[in-house]
């Protein structure tokens, strides 16, 4: 069994991310932990909401109860980059050239490098966010449907319905699909080549966690006793086909979930702290911790592949070493 | 889990505007009680006190998908209350204010329909506040403050300096015949003993019946208020007008259905409330009950809104009490002789 690197922390872990080499974790309370010679610790928000680290994966963006949109580096220095006094943020995300989306009630707001805000309404509350992997273009996820703006264009904003509630968005790796987490316990994909609808449902509990393998082929979700992984690689998406479930076990539920970001390989967590990995070719599980005091809320591989990041809802956080 | 968690008791305000809720939310927020709140407003308005954990959020009415026409939920309570309860320990509980015009249902279901929510948190009481000088014109020009009645567990019948004893009674009865449940309060500028609002546990049905044994009993002929009630006794010239007949409201709408009946079969019970909510409950704003089983020494306890329906094993029956089934219904449009038919045809 590889080597875990415990981290006991006070709080809900929201983030756990590696900026360069080293591994940061983000707490609900606003509070930062980072393992640089030695353990290090920073406050940067007045409660944290919502984080994504930055394309670069130098910096953590993250927006909080305060207002505030923070970016902090892998040294731990921290800069506001927007401020919205009484205001949650609920949702952050990274996009090309340094830029960050973020949202406060129904508005999504693009901000450039250079400081330019530029704003988009919304009919209902934004409860996701997420940019396409190329140009300057953002899906918000919103009641009955995703709201897709380019950003500094005067271009008509691409209206995506679906009826429900749309919690989550994410964009496949390739551009060609965009997948929304739904409060009925479902995901709903688009094709966005000619707006073709994919339904992806039999959850038992809501998506709270998706993850594009390495090449785009495939989507892991959780909400299942078992990680959920949709094939993306045919040309009609995961349409017609069944997922296929990794690591299922009979009394825990998949709290998270991350692929590797170079095998075809998804890292698992639970809701009882367990963590494994699992080979999404063959189902080929291999134990990576074996539980904790509570749920497994964050997981990120370092950019090798080797190092583990994870953050539990009880605050047991820590670092597997695959090379050990 | 490994942990033992208690759910974070939730407590919604509705009222009209004027009703005096933020006069009532600026006492919860100001009092000396020792607990601290984290309340959720549509906007920070009026409220005078400082508070970090004054959360504004947009009301977000979203249906679900689940072929219920009446299922909606509140979106950014969902949202809310799940970054709150992140961080629990900075409070003891959760106060929702709702809009002067809101529909309480969609608050109320939020707290059944989302597992998350549901996990974390219970519903602990609704609190409508009343205006006793509008009720009446209210009633006429707004289906709205006729809905928050009919769902309120607590009523606050406010501002009662601006009126006099005889309207008070008139309001009374007004009241009653919306929500024979209902506990009244008499209040002016909102001035309540605070633990008379929080922490009731009057949603919880289970708790309801065990702080008032007479929970279901208050509407009917036979029965006498006596010290064991638990509802609105500081007031001794209260002369508990619920026993006799509903007064006659003409502009209200919303009407109550108290059946009473011997034990019930379950297997005749149990598909009975299922297709009633299903076929009525878009007009069933709320429903009540206390179910005796046919060999069967547990009450039964159940309680709905709209098409969501949950029931428990209570308790034993006490020996001497009656083994009776009472239910009452709250909503528009209900078919009285059918429900009456139809239930009394549960019997065993």
């Amino acid at each position: 069994m590889p080597t875990v690197a415990p981290l006991d922390l006070e709080g809900h872990c929201l983030i756990a991310a590696f900026l360069g080499t080293v591994p940061f974790f983000a707490l609900a309370d606003g509070s930062v932990h980072w393992l640089d010679h030695g353990k290090k610790s920073a406050t940067i928000h007045d409660g944290l909401l919502c984080g994504a680290v930055d394309w670069q994966g130098r910096s953590l963006l993250t927006g909080g109860e305060d207002g505030k949109i923070v970016r902090t580096a892998e040294d731990g220095t921290s800069e506001t980059l927007a401020e919205n006094p009484g205001k949650w943020i609920n949702c952050i995300a990274a996009g090309p050239r340094d830029s960050v989306a973020f949202s406060t009630g129904r508005s999504s707001v693009v901000r450039t490098a250079d400081g330019t805000l530029a704003e988009f309404p919304e009919a209902r509350t934004v409860e996701g966010l997420a940019f396409a992997p190329k140009g300057l273009r953002i899906a918000a996820a919103r009641y009955n449907g995703l709201s897709l703006h380019w950003a500094g264009m005067k271009a008509q904003a691409v209206e995506l319905e679906w009826k429900g509630a749309h919690n989550q968005v994410s964009f496949s790796p390739d551009g060609n699909y965009v997948v929304s987490s739904m409060q009925e316990n479902a995901l709903h994909g688009w094709r966005l080549g000619d707006g073709k609808h994919m339904r992806m449902s039999g959850y038992p509990a809501k998506v709270k966690s998706l993850s594009w393998s390495a090449k785009g082929k495939w989507l892991a979700s959780s909400g299942a006793p078992a990680a959920v992984v949709w094939p993306f690689s045919g040309k009609d998406g995961p349409m017609g086909k069944a997922p296929l479930q990794l690591g299922t076990r009979g009394d825990c539920a998949v709290t998270c979930v991350a692929c590797h970001p170079a095998d075809d390989v998804v890292a698992i967590g639970y809701s009882d702290g367990m963590i494994q990995a699992a080979r999404i070719s063959d189902g080929k599980e291999a134990p990576l911790r074996r539980g904790g005091k509570g749920a497994i809320s964050a997981l990120q591989w370092n950019g090798k592949g080797l190092q583990l990041a994870f953050g539990a809802e009880s605050g047991d956080c820590g670092i597997i070493d695959l090379t050990a | 889990m490994s942990e033992a968690f208690n759910p974070i008791p939730v407590t919604v305000l509705t009222g009209y505007l004027g009703s005096g809720k933020t006069t009532l939310l600026n006492r919860i927020l100001s009092e000396d009680h020792g607990k601290r709140y984290a309340v959720i407003v549509n906007e920070f308005g009026e409220i005078g006190i400082d508070n970090d954990l004054i959360v504004e959020s947009d009301e977000e009415i979203y249906e679900m998908n689940n072929g219920c026409v009446c299922c909606t939920v509140r979106g950014d309570l969902i949202r809310v209350v799940e970054g709150l309860m992140r961080r629990p320990g900075r409070f003891d509980a959760i106060v929702v204010e709702t809009t002067g015009l809101a529909d309480p249902a969609p608050v109320a279901q939020t707290f059944f329909m989302d597992d998350d929510v549901r996990q974390k948190t219970r519903l602990d009481a609704v609190v409508a506040l009343v205006d006793a000088k509008h009720l009446p014109l209210r009633l006429k020009d707004s289906r709205e403050a006729e809905d928050q009645i009919a769902f309120a567990d607590v009523v606050l019948l406010n501002k009662t300096d601006l009126v006099g004893e005889e309207e008070l009674s008139d309001r009374e009865r007004a009241i009653r015949a919306i929500n024979p449940s209902a506990r009244i309060h008499r209040t002016e500028r909102a001035g309540i003993a605070l633990d008379d609002v929080l922490d009731r546990g009057a949603f919880d049905l289970q708790r309801a019946l065990d702080n008032d044994p007479h929970f279901l009993d208050h509407d009917h002929p036979d029965h006498v208020c006596g010290p064991d009630c638990d509802h609105d006794h500081h007031d001794h010239d209260h002369d508990h007008d619920h026993h006799h007949a509903p007064a006659d409201i003409h502009d209200a709408t919303i009407q109550s259905i108290s059946l009473r009946a011997g034990p019930l079969k379950p297997d005749r019970f149990f598909p009975w409330i299922q297709k009633t909510t299903q076929l009525d409950g878009p007009n069933i704003l709320r429903l009540k009950g206390i179910i005796a089983f046919d060999n069967d020494d547990d009450r039964y306890v159940v309680q709905g809104i709209h098409m969501l329906v949950e029931g428990d094993h209570q308790r034993a029956w006490k020996p001497g009490e009656a083994r009776e089934s009472r239910i009452v219904f709250i909503g528009r449009d209900l078919d009285r002789d059918k429900l009456k038919r139809t239930f009394e045809a549960c019997q065993a």
